[in-house]
């Protein structure tokens, strides 16, 4: 006969390990970097989330450098900028639908003929993967470093029920938790 | 379970046949909290890669893949609500 005493010592131990194990189990996340501007890169990015809302509780997405210019609004009109951010303006893509293939990009026949044929075959648009995220819930954070670097503003951006500005930490505590991390 | 998916009478069929990935995942998701636990769910999928991602879909969120049905040129693909 075991004594109750040391049994009731050995459940209390185990009860408190089973809780540190608790506490540092990753939680049911996925979290993403997305600092490709490439338009086959963004579509992976996008469909992995939006895939990824029906798989995990909550996936975030982290758009930093060359992937911000993807979420401009091409109808909205940022407020006044000086020289230099107004050139970086220019020359990067205005939204989702100006992107470029990273590959047989071929003056735009490459990237019209994707588009063509990713209609023929019933795949989503970057636009449409977009807007599923949005309805999933699926979170979206702009490094506010590269945006200001760049010299966009948030007001120039999509609207997107789940967009705001963060930093690195927010990111690392973020994937730090997650089950899954990708870097695109 | 019974291992004639023919004799399988799904409460609620979802048509995903005209969507590519991840068409019929988002699908499923939408659909599976409208049948009660232990009612099978039935996705139509024209996507080959459905049947390797409804599986994968069934074991993260807990469900019970029961197997799919070829038919002409989509699949049946019938998913057991768990939970």
């Amino acid at each position: 006969m075991p004594d109750l005493i040391t049994l009731e010592a050995k459940i209390k131990e185990l009860e408190a390990q089973v809780d540190t194990l608790r506490a540092s189990a990753p939680d049911d996340k996925l979290s993403m970097v997305v600092m490709s501007g490439d338009l086959d890169k963004l579509l992976a990015a996008f469909i992995i989330a939006s895939g990824g809302s029906a798989m995990f509780e909550q996936v975030s997405m982290f758009f930093t450098f060359w992937a911000i210019p993807a979420l401009r609004d091409p109808k909205k009109n940022p407020p006044a900028k000086n020289f230099i951010s107004a050139m970086f303006g220019k020359m990067l893509p205005k939204g989702s639908t100006s992107l470029k293939l990273s590959k047989m990009h071929m003056g735009g026949m490459g990237t019209w003929m994707i588009k063509n044929l990713m209609k023929e075959k019933n795949v989503l648009s970057l636009e449409e993967l977009i807007k599923k995220a949005a309805d999933a819930g699926v979170k979206i954070y702009i490094c506010e470093m590269s945006m200001e670097l760049m010299g966009f503003k948030k007001e120039e951006m999509i609207d997107y029920p789940e967009l705001k500005l963060a930093g690195v930490a927010k990111f690392l505590s973020d994937a730090g938790s997650s089950k899954s991390t990708l870097f695109i | 379970m019974s291992n004639n998916l023919n004799d399988l009478k799904a409460t609620k069929t979802v048509d995903a046949r005209s969507m590519a990935c991840p068409g019929s995942l988002l699908e499923a998701k939408k659909a599976i909290i409208t049948v009660n636990v232990g009612e099978v769910l039935e996705i139509l999928s024209s996507d080959q890669g459905s049947r390797e991602d409804l599986p994968a879909w069934c074991k993260k969120t807990g469900n019970e893949y029961l197997g799919h049905l070829k038919r002409d040129g989509y699949d049946s693909i019938f998913v057991l609500r768990k939970k």
